[in-house]
């Protein structure tokens, strides 16, 4: 890929990774965050951190299916990076307009309400890899324990969409359409792994 | 693009008939699309919802209305475009912003309330029947809904007790069941969830025939919205706003606490009762505090009241109730 090509393709990533935030800038200045401005601030910067988990998610199945693709890899760290930073302005959003910046009320809610304890589960689990993705970070570890620590990204997706199922009412069905993108793409993995290796096998010697 | 978009309004060929046919609506259409033109790019489709708050058939018509002294005073009124555009009506929509743009479907005419169960002989009301029983009252009432949300809407209507002696109920009568219209064909976001409808709310006989149970036909002064329940609704305003029922179409009159949506849907997180009470926290969040609507973010949070600020009118219902165990 041409270098020019890059930097705009880089350029389009971060305009479109900072759109949400943009928005809700732009309707905080024009007083235009809707009835219920708390809970859209709450919801844009959830749904946001979800997404971009599940995109990055998606680079390493795809480059596995077409090898023309893989230069899609030098976008993983930036997705994986913006859905850290959505995650944390939506856990700051719980922390100033829900808590009150109450250490006690957080606290309860943690211990009480496993909706919280599995978003600040999920938190915890991308903060080691947001603080692990520097390149200097990657030397440091070793590719492969690297890797080994980055496994985690699964763990906290799956948290994440367990997050979103507990928020909503039972019986509303709204987080289906990413729970189901999360696991083709989880299941994605094995699956891909397993087909490769059956490839490999059938090439006579 | 949106300027163009305005334009479409008055097309017979995508907007519904009865709509189309409906001047009122029309005009306002007009005039918003005009509005709108002016207004440019992104600040048209705000103004367009500000011009256009009302849908159904009948919505925006004046109602003549009488003072009421059971009526809330001291609370700023939230605005009817955020009345209007931020429901739970999951028949038409589980999104807040949906039911505004599907329940134009809802047909609000002809109407009728289907009376049955424990009553001295089941009958039919007819909604232009039910409109002229009693005086409509223009009653301001606090709305807390169990998701920690408020409002504050002036609603219009008259005590729930004036309908329910129509009714002529049996002594045996212990508790009401109210059932909302459901037509899967009309609602048909409601098979997006899976909750089996129709809605089914109840009150204990005593809670219905408290004056402050209002048996609801319109906000600020005219016919309700379709959004907001049309064209007759219940609204309990100590409890979480779900028991107050939309577009009533039967009520029955019962021995036994009727099966209610929400409490089969998950009857751990609400209870029968429902009432407005900040000490018995839903399992998922906190109701110590509620975000009132049309605040700007950082002065949304309120503390919320026992029994919704209207403790001194119905507590007595609850006399020697453990109301942590009822919840």
């Amino acid at each position: 890929m041409k270098k020019s090509t890059l930097i705009l393709l880089k350029t389009l990533t971060w305009v479109a990774c900072l759109w949400p935030l943009g928005l809700l800038v732009y309707q905080a200045v024009t007083n235009t965050l809707g009835p219920d401005p708390t809970a859209n601030i709450t919801f844009s910067t959830g749904l946001a951190t979800l997404r971009l988990l599940t995109i990055s998610l998606a680079i390493t199945p795809v480059r596995r299916l077409w090898s023309r693709l893989s230069w899609l890899i030098k976008f993983r760290r930036l997705l994986g990076l913006f859905a850290f930073f959505y995650g944390t302005l939506h856990m700051l959003t719980y922390v100033a307009l829900y808590a009150g910046f109450d250490v006690n009320a957080m606290i309860a809610d943690i211990e009480k309400r496993r909706f919280i304890t599995m978003g600040v589960a999920a938190w915890l689990l991308l903060l080691p890899l947001a603080a692990t993705s520097t390149n200097w970070a990657i030397r440091k570890l070793g590719g492969k324990n690297w890797s080994r620590l980055h496994t985690l990204v699964y763990g906290a997706a799956v948290c994440g969409v367990i997050h979103y199922w507990w928020q909503v009412k039972p019986g509303v069905l709204s987080p289906m359409r990413l729970t189901v993108v999360l696991g083709v793409l989880l299941a994605a993995r094995p699956v891909l792994f397993w087909w490769k290796r059956r490839r490999v096998r059938a090439v006579p010697v | 693009m949106l300027i163009g978009k305005s334009s479409d309004i008055p097309s017979s060929a995508i907007t519904p008939q009865d709509q189309y046919l409906n001047r009122r609506r029309f005009l306002r259409g007009a005039v918003s699309g005009v509005v709108a033109a002016g207004a440019g790019a992104l600040g048209a489709e705000r103004l367009a919802e500000v011009f256009e708050p009302r849908i159904g058939a009948l919505a925006g018509t004046k109602l003549e209305t009488v003072k009421s002294p059971l009526t809330t005073t001291g609370e700023d009124l939230t605005s009817l475009n955020d009345l209007t555009h931020y429901n739970n009506f999951y028949e038409f929509g589980v999104q807040k912003n949906e039911p505004a743009e599907n329940a134009g479907a809802l047909p609000t005419r002809p109407w009728t309330v289907r009376v049955d169960g424990k009553v001295k002989s089941p009958k039919t009301f007819d909604i232009e029947a039910l409109l002229k029983l009693r005086p409509l009252e223009d009653r301001v009432y606090r709305h807390r809904c169990v998701e920690a949300w408020s409002m504050v809407i002036p609603w219009v209507g008259y005590s729930l007790s004036e309908f329910i002696n129509q009714c002529e109920p049996l002594s045996t009568a212990k508790y009401v069941q109210f059932l909302s219209y459901y037509d899967k064909k009309v609602e048909k976001w409601g098979s997006e969830t899976s909750i089996s409808w129709p809605y089914s709310e109840g009150l204990r006989m005593d809670e219905a025939m408290h004056p402050l149970a209002l048996l609801t036909f319109g906000l600020y002064g005219e016919v309700l919205p379709n959004q907001n329940g049309a064209p007759v609704r219940i609204v309990a305003p100590w409890k979480y706003g779900f028991k107050s029922a939309k577009s009533i179409v039967a009520v029955r009159f019962v021995d036994k606490m009727p099966p209610t949506t929400w409490n089969d849907q998950a009857p751990r997180e609400y209870g029968f009762y429902s009432n407005v009470n900040p000490s018995v926290d839903h399992p998922r969040w906190s109701q110590k505090t509620e975000r009132r609507i049309g605040l700007p973010f950082y002065a949304q949070r309120k503390t919320t009241l026992l029994f919704n600020g209207y403790g001194e009118q119905v507590a007595s219902l609850y006399n020697g109730m453990d109301l942590k165990r009822n919840f």
